[in-house]
């Protein structure tokens, strides 16, 4: 029997900043449009994580009154810092020799899940109706090969695939245009990435795994308005990484680690470089006595345009994220993704209207300034593939003498999961173990996260090949999942893979880093995974 | 016949509660709020006797500010056919919401009134009693099982002892247990369906009753954190542990 199917104008799949913008831009076009959101995390904002340093351009173009509106977007730049870390010195590097991409002084510290909740009234005040809980699991397509809209996951199976008796049969969502935009690695953008061979003659994606806490601090502490980064240790200087420390509102400061994950050593465990990092002599200070509330982690784009697929197919688009439109040497992809969304809301209205072919969204995309920072940024992060100290000078000679404007674009060789090497040839490294105050074990960490999975579903992390990780992941690279899942799922048990889904916070790092590709991420039971605060 | 199920937005069972620092109570902002999860039971038990035929209506009711309503129409997406919302933008204890309850008992007029055993932000596991007494109606507090016959309920309650089976007469008084049932999801065009039911918007302010709180709240702080255990070597250490230092036996 074929399932039941709802018709709409526009679905959008993922309610971050990008589908979000979209689907606002669309009713502002065209009050008239059907639209709607399907979201996987429990409510807005509840799967969204990013830094996060605002630059508001986008959200200017998209809410032009937004400080009148209640925009949660109030902490502007006050000040900014930028060290290099040695194993206990630091150097501050002085900020008129940032380039300008690194500068914030016109920027906002926000909750990017915050500004998502807001943006969700606004659009929901525009008749947009979101659907948090109901994760997008499979793409629909026409028969001329078009995609055709998305199919809601069945809900109520056991871990066999047989129906509990609260089983609900997932639906059918068909659109015009349905627009994609899960943000980092979607499964859904994976799929038509390959389906519509998106990324031909593109370099292979590149990614880094970002981890963030939130800690609350004395007011001593706390300067608000102040943005700092390092470089450095504890990364060796092949590895590709740095931290960000944010005060934000309320005596709260955002900290993260970011490390590229093209790292070489199956022994790095990127959870454990950010708790040690918190360690060194000039970091600990400054949350000595503070207390951490919540942590979590998700991977990032870092591939800049020489990875952007193509973000137009028949029937639908790839925007944000889920395409890759994250500035790398800005750190920021907040403002593009939206970007992104408003360009993809001129398309589709067009589309729809004048029945302009989808693919008008390429050459507006190119020529919005969007695209011109991407082009402009485009050789920072391969130019660090060279090394730290190599890839500063190249970066201060491309960003700050030629602006970007270099008349050559350097290449990503690897996928991320080439790039491990085999354990024999790397050295082991020794993490200090967490003191509960300072530095922290994974399951505390976990813990923070609110996230849950209902008991007895199917495991949402799919292995190609059950028996690789014990027969050659374990024996070739001492099997990596167990380190670069910031969260524990992974672990060797006597001889035996186990996969504690229970646990996952939906970062998607397994599926980009596992050196086989043999890890599937798919979307679990609607509203599970982490229930994100103010990340 | 008619069910009234109450429901309550509290904040959400996986989300770790963080204690204000100058423990005037707990932090909710940007927390995932989610319906107390023994009212989900209360009005999946509603809908399957719904399902059944042997009740007609089921008015789902909430009392607490605007987001309240979002738990109303979840009940509604899963069966509910009329929402009631009673504003209240300041806490309320169990006395005064029971006493709500009871003014909108005497207007609407159901046959049985359906609650979770406790809520589990306050878990007070008073409401559903303090209603009944009020009422001077029957109540069966944390059922696990109910079989509605013509003008009674053989009701089967979690005690501590093990299980216990009443039969009550109707109108009656039924606080759920989780055990009850495993409520189901709510379908995507059910949640728009329940967008178009009927809510009824009241004010607590305007019920006339007397809401005043009787309890003072001196101070919440978290519990005391757990001390890591030790491992002994025998049987004999282990006694002395328990004699000479916990001092329980």
């Amino acid at each position: 029997m074929a399932r039941e199917a709802m018709e709409y104008d526009v679905v959008i799949v993922g309610a971050g900043p990008a589908g979000l913008t979209t689907a606002i831009k669309l009713k502002q076009l065209d009050p008239n449009l059907n639209v709607c959101i399907l979201e996987k995390g429990a409510e807005v904002g509840a799967h969204v994580l990013s830094g996060n340093v605002f630059e508001t351009k986008a959200l200017d173009e998209l809410i032009p009154n937004w400080k009148n509106e209640g925009a949660p977007v109030k902490t502007k730049v006050s000040k900014e810092k930028f060290l290099f870390l040695g194993k206990n010195s630091s150097l501050s590097w002085p900020t008129w020799l940032l380039p300008s991409v690194q500068k914030n002084h016109k920027n906002y510290i926000i909750s990017l899940a915050n500004l998502c909740r807001w943006l969700a009234e606004q659009a929901e005040k525009l008749g947009v109706e979101i659907f948090p809980g109901f994760p997008a699991s499979e793409v629909l397509y026409n028969d001329d090969g078009s995609v055709k809209g998305v199919a809601t996951l069945d809900m109520g199976l056991d871990k066999e695939g047989n129906k509990k008796d609260t089983y609900q049969e997932g639906m059918e969502l068909h659109a015009k245009v349905t627009v994609f935009s899960e943000g980092c690695r979607g499964h859904l953008g994976k799929q038509l990435i390959k389906q519509f061979n998106l990324d031909e003659g593109k370099n292979p994606q590149q990614y880094g795994i970002g981890l963030k806490e939130i800690w609350e601090v004395s007011e001593e502490q706390h300067q608000e308005g102040l943005v700092m980064h390092t470089a450095g240790w504890p990364l060796d200087s092949k590895t590709y990484g740095g931290s960000f420390i944010y005060h934000a509102e309320n005596r709260q400061i955002y900290l993260g680690y970011v490390i590229g994950l093209d790292y070489q050593n199956p022994y790095l465990s990127p959870f454990d470089e950010f708790q040690r990092f918190k360690t060194h002599p000039s970091i600990r200070k400054m949350f000595e006595g503070g207390k951490r509330i919540s942590f979590g982690a998700r991977a990032l784009i870092e591939g800049g345009i020489q990875s952007l697929p193509k973000m137009y197919m028949p029937g639908a688009l790839l925007i944000g994220c889920d395409a890759g439109t994250l500035n790398m040497p800005k750190i920021k992809g907040s403002h593009t993704a939206m970007k992104s969304g408003l360009v993809a809301a001129e398309t589709i209205v067009e589309n729809i209207k004048n029945k302009t072919d989808l693919s008008i969204y390429e050459k507006k995309f190119k020529e919005s300034w969007a695209y011109k920072e991407l082009y402009t940024a485009r050789n920072v992060k391969p130019s660090f593939s060279w090394g730290l100290i190599l890839g500063i000078v190249f970066t201060g000679i491309d960003q700050i003498l030629f602006r970007g404007r270099m008349p050559f674009t350097l290449k990503h060789k690897h996928a991320d999961h080439e790039a491990l090497k085999p354990a024999s040839q790397m050295p082991k490294i020794e993490y200090p173990k967490p003191d509960g105050k300072l530095t922290f074990d994974k399951t505390s960490s976990v813990y923070l996260t609110g996230t849950n999975h209902t008991e007895n579903q199917p495991v949402h992390l799919r292995l190609k090949d059950p028996n690789l990780p014990i027969n050659y992941t374990l024996k070739k690279y001492d099997e990596p999942a167990v380190r670069y899942c910031p969260v524990g799922v992974y672990e060797i048990q006597k001889e035996k893979f186990i996969i504690n889904s229970q646990n996952c916070i939906h970062c998607k790092t397994c599926d980009i880093k596992e050196p086989s590709q043999n890890i599937t991420w798919v979307v679990p039971e609607g509203g599970g995974g982490p229930k994100y605060g103010n990340m | 016949m008619k069910i009234l199920v109450a429901v309550k937005r509290v904040i959400d069972y996986n989300v770790q509660i963080r204690v204000k620092e100058d423990g005037s109570g707990v932090h909710t902002d940007n927390v995932k709020m989610s319906t107390n999860p023994p009212d989900d039971n209360a009005v999946e038990e509603s809908v399957k006797l719904k399902e059944s035929g042997k009740v007609k209506e089921i008015v789902a009711i909430s009392i607490g500010e605007d987001k309240a309503q979002e738990s109303i129409r979840k009940a509604l997406a899963v069966g509910a056919d009329k929402g009631i919302h009673v504003k209240a933008d300041s806490y309320i204890e169990p006395l005064g919401i029971a006493k709500i309850l009871k003014k909108i008992v005497e207007k609407e007029k159901p046959d049985m009134v359906f609650l979770g055993k406790q809520a589990i932000d306050d878990d007070c596991n008073q409401t559903g009693q303090m209603l009944g007494a009020m009422l001077n109606w029957p109540q069966a507090t944390f059922s696990s099982k109910l079989n509605i016959k013509e003008k009674s309920l053989e009701v089967v309650r979690e005690i501590d002892e093990g299980l216990e089976t009443l039969e009550i007469n109707l109108p009656a008084i039924v606080t759920c247990d989780l055990r009850l049932n495993e409520p189901r999801f709510a379908s995507l065009p059910n949640i728009m369906k329940a967008k178009k039911k009927p809510m009824e918007l009241l004010n607590a302010k305007d019920m006339g009753v007397d809401l005043k709180n009787r309890i003072e709240q001196l101070k919440v702080e978290e519990p005391p954190k757990r001390k890591a255990g030790i491992k002994v070597t025998s049987v004999a250490e282990l006694v002395s542990k328990l004699k000479n230092e916990a001092k329980v036996i």
